[in-house]
């Protein structure tokens, strides 16, 4: 045992540990974070952990720590690699705030953690203390002064000998060091072994018995370890009964995208390597064509998206995914598929931009671009899940109402949802979800392409095969007939059709409904990934009986209808979200040239209410902590008006 | 849903095709246009060998040839500048028994598309792809296109083309996968009609180069080969293009040459400007073709795909 962790930790003595008559404290929830340098296991080692916790029935939320280089250098702030675990007796939607408990493989990865607010004073460290005794003496150095630093920062370090107890077991305790990791928080977290046993098991399945063994003898002395020296002991108990008969799955936002293609019966997915959006196809190329699916990997963007709309126009169901800048540069085929009316689905996994931008890092930036990008006017639906589990489901809501209105429709999502990991009900897949086969019966005769119902501007659609329906389809100004025409009544009524199928769909809608009160004194409006975290911020400064709800938006075009009633019952309207405006008080801002976030503007425009917004562009998710510091700024600034 | 109906399934044996049932609109090219010819030479093509008009496709960019979808009576797909052919490839996908044709030009394809272009080659789909090339951009008014002649005047370069000519045969002939180049001339229908007709035979992605007159902005650009055929060489082989004799007898100039020779076809494309070969550079019909990749699965039924995808939530399940 170390001298640092004899000092730090107060242990009478190891061969009577004193935390082992202690019961564990009951705690609701707890964000739980490993940190090393990438290729080191943590992220295996936390979805394992996430795994036992979901099976023990608590609600958990995990989103891995990505470096922001392939190769970075060993040891350095830039190469943190890792994984956060939120696990509570409740359903997680969001990855929560400051960290409470972190197992850090070297000291040099927390300082990148540390400088984007992941811990708090009072967060506990549990280091591996190797680097104190390294040949080097300037590693040595670089980790005492780091050490010190931290705990003048309030961060509580233990500094833990998890290589020594790894090499007990193992010559290469680099590859199995995060299985004792596994072990030390399974303790520490008071979880079922043998389900961890069971997980450790089916994460080496592929390598054999002698792999397994050892990895189970890694996690068991990781867990002995904790027993017998660490203090911290906790239970959380289950949000939903343990091993209950719902049937639950685990996928990251980005897998659920890829589900939601399966179940919606797309016959073809069409795309261009790009982040944070390829994972998606990642996952469906190891499956797709399992369910009889093809990956076009296309040559660039724009032949990705042109591929799938020639797929589409002959009558398959085609889609392709994406992020801002493959969304810029597919702009005019959107354009061409709003225009002629050809279904398709494009799901947009956001990023940070413009440009390059933040590649790997969330933004909610790309919604005027999927509303207005295209030049002239293009109207198509465009809708964003909230929550992982609606990743799924809104591909096949997409792919309905892509047909149904004839028209492209964008899935709004983000790196949040693509990269968040959370267990949700396991849905059951219908026959009607899939693609029925194409019609190919002779087309009605005298039924033109585009027989447009005046009312609703929908209009059935002839597929290539059936006889009667021949037609040419263009993306230049045309006629009912599919005839182009350059005379302005004829550009006129189609301008008035195409965009009076976004008002039929508007009437079939139901207004949102508000979390929280109806009325109050401020209203957080939001839409996307940012939910969970609006909704605790919400709920907690209601819990101090502060005035203020929230409501958050799945359509964005067209709006959900009875906006302006439910904001009338709210002193401030206020949008929450991901992407760039101008904070009221900069210099040289004032109410008439503040750029306002994208959301808000759209619904100042279409409302007419003084819609306020406050966002940032940090390339973080939204955390619960800060939105609920903010609505509490502004209920008091009001109480101080009023 | 959706308009599905049941008696999908048609009898089209028993139906003939005349030369109307592949036209479409009134052709609006100016009188002397040489996308004329190549546009009754598609129809006749269609009539003789009587291609459902419901299971052809005609797809084409932006430019002047691009309207030719709309004068034909089959399906048609006019989209946008440069991206015919990943339209046409997606198309193709998923419906490997339809016949595509793709109607583009020297700017739309070897221009703003060339990217499409060199993988479109690659993927060789069946596909009978028809490049007319007059040596400008027409639709928009005389710019100067990448196949434009060293000194030709336009009006972006008004002193006279500052590049030499690109050579889109060698490009074509360099890409890997490459299954059939053929070049023509809308000035001896005899011999367009074959080229196009060989094309439409090869199972594959097959480019032809099209010399296409443009009496408007580029009236001269060929008259010197139509003055003077022996700056012409006509390829000839039994696996190559063949006409009549008494049409073969007005090109002086003659060489033998085996399509299935890579090296002999590149030397003989790499000779223009100064020789313009006409019939059949490279051809090869073995060259895998991308649709038979991805149609795999298109006849998979609902109980299979529904059992697979409850094997992929099986696999995420905890």
């Amino acid at each position: 045992m170390s001298k640092a962790l004899e000092t730090a930790l107060p242990i009478e003595s190891r061969d009577a540990p004193i935390n082992q008559a202690k019961p564990p404290i009951e705690i609701d929830e707890h964000i739980v974070e490993i940190v090393s340098d990438s290729g080191e296991g943590a992220q295996k080692a936390g979805q394992t952990f996430g795994t036992i916790s979901a099976k023990m029935g608590n609600g958990v939320w995990t989103v891995e720590i990505i470096p922001a280089e392939i190769k970075p250098p060993a040891r350095s702030p830039a190469g943190a690699s890792g994984i956060r675990i939120r696990l509570g007796s409740r359903y997680m939607t969001n990855m929560g705030d400051a960290a409470d408990i972190v197992v850090a493989l070297n000291e040099q990865v927390l300082y990148s953690r540390i400088a984007t607010h992941a811990y708090k004073p009072g967060t506990v460290i549990l280091l591996e203390n190797k680097w104190l005794t390294d040949p080097n003496p300037k590693i040595q150095q670089q980790y005492q002064s780091a050490v010190a630093e931290f705990r003048e920062h309030g961060l509580i370090v233990y500094e833990v000998q998890m290589e020594e107890e790894c090499l007990k077991l193992t010559p290469r305790p680099r590859l199995g060091k995060n299985m004792f990791v596994l072990g030390l928080l399974c303790h520490i977290y008071n979880r079922d072994l043998e389900k961890a046993y069971h997980e450790v098991e089916q994460t080496f399945a592929k390598k054999g018995p002698k792999v397994i063994d050892l990895n189970h003898k890694l996690l068991q002395a990781g867990y002995d370890f904790a027993k017998a020296n660490i203090e911290y002991h906790y239970d959380i108990p289950p949000w939903r009964a343990a091993d209950s008969t719902d049937r639950f799955i685990v996928t990251n936002g980005n897998q659920a995208l890829g589900l939601g293609v399966m179940a919606s019966g797309m016959e073809l997915l069409s795309m261009y390597p790009i982040t944070p959006a390829t994972s998606a196809s990642h996952y469906l190329a190891d499956i797709f064509h399992n369910v009889g699916g093809f990956i076009h990997q296309a040559e660039d963007e724009i032949a990705a998206v042109g591929f799938a709309i020639g797929s589409s126009y002959a009558g398959k169901t085609a889609c392709t995914i994406t992020s801002g800048p493959g969304l810029a540069l597919k702009t005019e085929c959107l354009g061409l598929a709003v225009m002629a009316e050809v279904p398709l689905v494009i799901c947009v996994v956001q990023r940070g931009g413009p440009a390059t931008g933040l590649p790997t890092k969330v933004e909610q930036g790309d919604l005027l671009a999927s509303l207005y990008g295209e030049p002239g006017d293009a109207p198509k639906i465009v809708i964003a899940p909230a929550t992982i589990e609606e990743c799924l489901h809104f591909v096949i809501m997409a792919r309905k109402l892509a047909e149904t209105f004839r028209t492209p429709v964008i899935v709004l999502t983000d790196a949040n949802l693509a990269t968040g990991v959370q267990p949700y009900p396991r849905p059951e897949p219908k026959a009607e979800w899939l693609a029925s086969p194409i019609d190919q019966s002779p087309w009605q005769k005298g039924v033109p392409p585009y027989n447009w119902d005046d009312e609703t501007g929908l209009s059935p659609r002839p597929i290539v095969g059936q006889a009667g329906g021949e037609y040419v389809l263009t993306g230049l100004a045309h006629t009912y007939q599919s005839k182009v025409a350059y005379d302005s009544e004829s550009n006129q009524r189609g301008c008035t059709m195409r965009s009076r199928k976004l008002a039929a769909l508007w009437s079939t809608l139901k207004p949102p409904e508000i979390h929280g009160n109806s009325e109050g004194d401020l209203l957080v409006v939001g839409w996307g990934s940012t939910m969970g975290a609006i909704e605790e911020a919400v709920d907690h400064a209601r819990a101090e009986g502060l005035p203020v709800s929230s409501l958050h938006l799945r359509f964005l075009s067209p709006l959900e209808p009875g906006l302006k009633n439910l904001f009338s019952k709210f002193k401030n309207i206020l949008t929450v979200e991901i992407n760039y405006s101008d904070e009221a008080d900069m210099p040289l801002i004032n109410p008439e040239n503040r750029r306002y976030t994208q959301l808000a503007i759209i619904l100042r425009a279409q409302l007419l209410v003084d819609v306020d917004c406050w966002s940032n562009v940090h390339g973080q998710p939204m955390q619960p902590g800060i939105i609920y510091n903010e609505l509490t700024r502004r209920l008091n600034a009001m109480k101080g008006d009023a | 849903m959706f308009g599905l109906k049941a008696d999908w399934s048609l009898d089209i044996k028993k139906r003939y095709f005349a030369l109307g049932d592949y036209a479409g609109g009134e052709a609006r090219w100016c009188p002397g246009c040489g996308d004329h010819t190549v546009l009754t030479a598609i129809q006749r093509i269609c009539r003789d060998k009587q291609l459902p008009p419901e299971k052809t496709v005609c797809v084409s960019g932006i430019g002047c040839s691009s309207r030719l979808p709309h004068y034909m009576g089959t399906y048609g797909f006019h989209g946008l500048h440069g991206r015919a052919l990943p339209v046409a490839c997606g198309i193709k996908s998923r419906r490997p028994e339809l016949d595509i044709w793709v109607a583009t030009g020297d700017g739309d394809c070897y221009s703003i598309g060339a990217g499409h272009w060199i993988h479109a080659v690659r993927y060789n789909m069946d596909m009978t792809v028809l490049v007319f090339d007059n040596n400008v951009y027409a639709l928009t008014k005389k710019q100067t296109s990448p196949t434009s002649g060293l000194g030709l005047k336009t009006n972006t370069h008004p002193e006279g083309a500052i590049l030499a000519a690109h050579n889109p045969l060698t490009t074509t002939l360099g890409i890997s996968n490459v299954s059939f180049v053929a070049q023509t001339i809308d000035w001896n229908p005899a011999h367009l009609y074959e080229t196009i007709k060989a094309a439409h035979e090869h199972k594959g992605f097959s480019l032809v180069s099209i010399l296409q007159r443009c009496p408007v902005y580029s009236p001269d650009v060929f008259q010197c080969l139509q003055d003077d055929p022996s700056q012409v060489l006509l390829l000839t082989d039994e696996k190559g293009i063949t006409i009549e004799k008494n049409v073969a007898r007005l090109f002086p100039n003659q060489q033998e040459h085996d399509p299935s020779n890579m090296s002999k076809a590149y030397d003989i494309a790499a000779a223009q400007p100064d020789s313009i070969p006409i019939g059949l550079l490279y051809h090869n019909p073995e060259a895998p073709r991308y649709e038979q990749l991805s149609s795999v699965g298109n006849d998979m039924g609902m109980e299979e795909k529904l059992t697979a995808f409850n094997k992929a939530l099986d696999d995420l399940a905890i």
